[in-house]
C-alpha cells in the first residue's frame, strides 16, 4: 500500500461538481412551487368573456360590467362630446393612443368601435384605483378648464371622456379599452374578439 | 433543594450550553452603564413581537382566509368570540405599536451613531427586519377584507407592475389572479402567519447575535471595550442581567400602560390605526374616495405620489428605503454620538425628522396642489440628508470625546 496523498484538485472538482448539480436540482424543484402561485385554471376560466346589453343605455349614462373581476365601463356619449374630444389635444399625453392598450378597431380619436359607445376598463393605469365619472363641466374641485372626464381620487390622475390621460399626472397611459365585439346592435361581448 | 437544582443544571450543561448561553447574553453580557430611556425600545420591540405572535395564533383559531368569509369572521371574532375583541385589538394596536417602537429604536441608532463601525451589520440586519415587518404588516392588513384592505393591496401590488418588461407578469403572479381576489387573500394569509414571522424571528436572532458580538453602543458613543479590568470585563460595563433586565421592566410597565389605554379606549385611534373605510366589506367595483395606507407607510407613500411618473415614483419610493441600508457608509463622521457632533449634522438630523414626519402627514391627505408641493419639498430634503451626508457629516467634528464614561 502506497502512502495516501490528498489530491486537492480532484477534491475541489468533486465539490464544485456536486454543488453545481445540487444547484440545478434545487432550481428544478423550485419551479413547481413558484408556478403554483400563477393564476389557477379556475381563475383563468373565470376570466372568460361576458356579455352586456346596452339597449337601455341613455345618453351620458355610464354602466359598469364585471369582467375578470374588474369594472368595465360602458358610456354613451353625445355628438357634442365627440366633437369636443376631437378638438382637445394639447393637454393630453398620448393623443393618438400609440403607447396605450386598445384593440386595433378602437385606435381612433373616440377610442371605440361605434363613436358614441365607449368601453374602458375602469382601472387607473397608475396604481389600479377606479377613477370616478365626472361628466360635469368646470366643477369647483377640478377647475374651470375641466370639460368632463374621469378623475382618479387616489393620486389625482385625469382622463378625458375617451379615457385619454392628461399630461403631468401620475398615470402613464390612457385607460385600457378591453377587447370586445358587437353580437347585435345592442349586445356587446367583452373580452371575446381581438 | 438547591443542591438538587445544581445537579440538574450540571446534568443539562454537560449536554446543552445552557449556562453558557445565559451568561453570554444576559448575566455576563456587559452593557455600558449609561443607557437612557431611548434604550427601552429594543426590548419593547421584542415584547411587541411576542404579543403579535401570541395574539396572532389565537386569531387564526377563528379567522377564515376566504374572500366570502373573511370579513364576517373578523366581525364574528369581535362580537361572538369570548374576549375576541380584546385579542383582535391587541393585535391591530400591536401592529401600530410595533412601528412606533421600531421607529424610535431606529431614531435612537441614528442620533447616537449605533450604526457606525463596528456595528454596520447590526444596522443592516435591523433594516432587513424593518422591511420584513413592512411586508408582514401590509399582508396582514389585507386579511380583514375591508375596502381599505382591498384597495390598499391593489395599489401596492400594482407598484410591481411598474417594473419594465416583467412587471405585469410579476404582479399577476403575486396576486394569482387578474385582480386582488380570494387567491391573493389565501396566499397573503400563508405569508402573514408562517413565512414572514419565521423570517422575522430568525432575523431578530441574528440582530442580537451581531449586537452581542460587538457590544452595545451608548448615548456617549464611547467604546467601553477599550478599557477593561484584569478579568477582561469592561470597566464602564454592567451585566445586562439583573441591571438592564430590571430597568427594562420599568419601560415595559410604562409601555403597557399606554398600550392598554389605546386598546380599551381608542383602538381605532381616530382612523389612524384602523381606517374607517375598512369597516365596509371589500368591493372590487367601487374604489373608496380616498385611499391612504396605514400611518406607518405614509412617508414612503408621499414620496411615491410626489413623483409625476409611475416608474420613477416607484424607484423613488424604493430608493427612500434602500438609502437607509447605506447609512453606515454614508456617514463619514468620526464621532458617533450626536453629543459630540457638529452643528451641521445636528441641523441635518432636525431637517430629516421634520421632512419624515411631514411626508407622513401629507401621505395621509388627499391629493392637493399644496400637498404635492410639500411632498416634493420634503422628499428632496429626505434624499439630500442621506446623499449629501458624505460631505457634511464630518464638518465640526473637532469636539473632544472622553475616553471613559465618567470623565468630565
Amino acid at each position: 500500500m502506497s502512502e495516501q496523498v490528498v489530491d486537492k484538485r480532484r477534491r475541489l472538482f468533486l465539490t464544485a461538481a456536486a454543488t453545481a448539480v445540487t444547484g440545478v436540482g434545487a432550481a428544478y424543484v423550485a419551479v413547481p412551487f413558484l408556478a403554483s402561485m400563477n393564476p389557477s385554471d379556475r381563475a383563468k376560466a373565470a376570466g372568460a368573456p361576458v356579455e352586456a346589453d346596452i339597449s337601455k343605455l341613455e345618453l351620458g349614462q355610464l354602466i359598469r360590467v364585471e369582467w375578470r373581476g374588474k369594472p368595465v365601463w360602458i358610456l354613451k356619449r353625445s355628438q357634442e362630446i365627440l366633437a369636443q374630444i376631437a378638438e382637445e389635444t394639447s393637454m393630453l399625453r398620448d393623443v393618438d393612443s400609440n403607447e396605450s392598450e386598445q384593440p386595433e378597431s378602437c385606435k381612433n380619436t373616440a377610442r371605440s368601435i361605434k363613436p358614441e359607445v365607449f368601453l374602458a376598463v375602469g382601472i387607473c393605469t397608475h396604481l389600479g384605483c377606479s377613477p370616478t365619472y365626472r361628466p360635469e363641466v368646470a366643477p369647483e374641485d377640478l377647475g374651470a378648464d375641466w370639460k368632463g372626464g374621469f378623475f382618479c381620487p387616489c393620486h389625482g390622475s385625469l382622463f378625458d371622456l375617451s379615457g385619454r390621460v392628461y399630461a403631468g399626472v401620475p398615470a402613464p397611459l390612457n385607460l385600457v379599452v378591453p377587447p370586445h365585439e358587437y353580437l347585435t346592435d345592442t349586445r356587446i361581448l367583452i373580452g371575446g374578439a381581438s | 433543594m438547591s443542591g438538587m437544582l445544581k445537579n440538574a443544571l450540571g446534568w443539562a450543561d454537560a449536554r446543552f450550553p445552557l449556562s453558557k448561553v445565559w451568561n453570554e447574553h444576559l448575566a455576563q453580557y456587559y452593557a455600558p452603564k449609561n443607557f437612557n430611556w431611548m434604550y427601552y425600545f429594543g426590548s419593547l420591540a421584542m415584547l411587541v413581537l411576542v404579543n403579535q405572535i401570541i395574539t396572532g395564533i389565537f386569531l387564526t383559531i377563528h379567522y377564515k382566509p376566504d374572500a366570502l368569509l373573511a370579513f364576517d369572521s373578523v366581525e364574528y371574532i369581535m362580537r361572538d368570540v369570548e374576549w375576541g375583541w380584546l385579542i383582535r385589538y391587541m393585535h391591530s394596536t400591536g401592529a401600530s405599536a410595533f412601528f412606533i417602537v421600531v421607529y424610535m429604536h431606529m431614531f435612537r441608532g441614528l442620533v447616537y451613531g449605533s450604526f457606525k463601525k463596528p456595528r454596520e451589520l447590526v444596522w443592516v440586519f435591523g433594516m432587513i427586519i424593518y422591511v420584513a415587518l413592512m411586508a408582514e404588516a401590509f399582508m396582514g392588513y389585507l386579511l380583514p377584507w375591508g375596502q381599505m384592505s382591498y384597495w390598499g393591496a391593489q395599489v401596492i401590488v400594482s407598484l410591481f407592475g411598474a417594473i419594465p418588461y416583467v412587471g405585469e407578469d410579476l404582479a399577476l403572479w403575486l396576486r394569482g389572479d387578474y385582480v386582488i381576489s380570494d387567491a391573493t387573500l389565501n396566499r397573503f394569509f400563508a405569508f402573514h402567519v408562517i413565512a414572514i414571522p419565521l423570517v422575522l424571528v430568525i432575523l431578530v436572532f441574528m440582530h442580537i447575535v451581531a449586537l452581542h458580538a460587538v457590544g452595545s453602543n451608548n448615548p456617549e458613543g464611547i467604546e467601553i471595550k477599550k478599557h477593561k479590568d484584569e478579568n477582561g470585563i469592561p470597566l464602564d460595563g454592567i451585566p445586562f442581567h439583573p441591571y438592564y433586565s430590571v430597568k427594562d421592566l420599568v419601560g415595559v410597565a410604562v409601555f403597557l400602560f399606554i398600550f392598554a389605554l389605546i386598546i380599551f379606549y381608542m383602538p381605532e385611534m381616530g382612523g389612524y390605526f384602523l381606517e374607517h373605510a375598512n369597516f365596509v366589506p371589500a368591493d372590487p367595483l367601487k374604489t373608496p374616495e380616498h385611499i391612504a395606507p396605514v400611518w406607518y407607510f405614509t412617508p414612503f407613500y408621499a414620496v411615491l405620489r410626489a413623483v409625476p411618473d409611475k416608474f420613477l415614483g416607484v424607484v423613488a419610493m424604493a430608493g427612500a428605503i434602500i438609502v437607509l441600508f447605506l447609512l453606515p457608509w454614508l456617514d463619514r463622521g468620526v464621532n458617533k454620538s450626536i453629543r459630540y457632533r457638529g452643528p451641521v449634522f445636528k441641523a441635518a438630523i432636525i431637517a430629516f425628522c421634520i421632512s419624515f414626519v411631514g411626508l407622513g402627514y401629507f401621505g395621509m391627505q388627499p391629493v392637493t396642489a399644496v400637498g404635492t408641493f410639500f411632498s416634493r419639498f420634503f422628499s428632496i430634503i429626505y434624499f439630500a440628508f442621506f446623499l449629501l451626508m458624505p460631505w457634511y457629516s464630518n464638518i465640526g467634528q473637532d469636539k473632544y470625546v472622553p475616553e471613559r464614561l465618567d470623565e468630565k
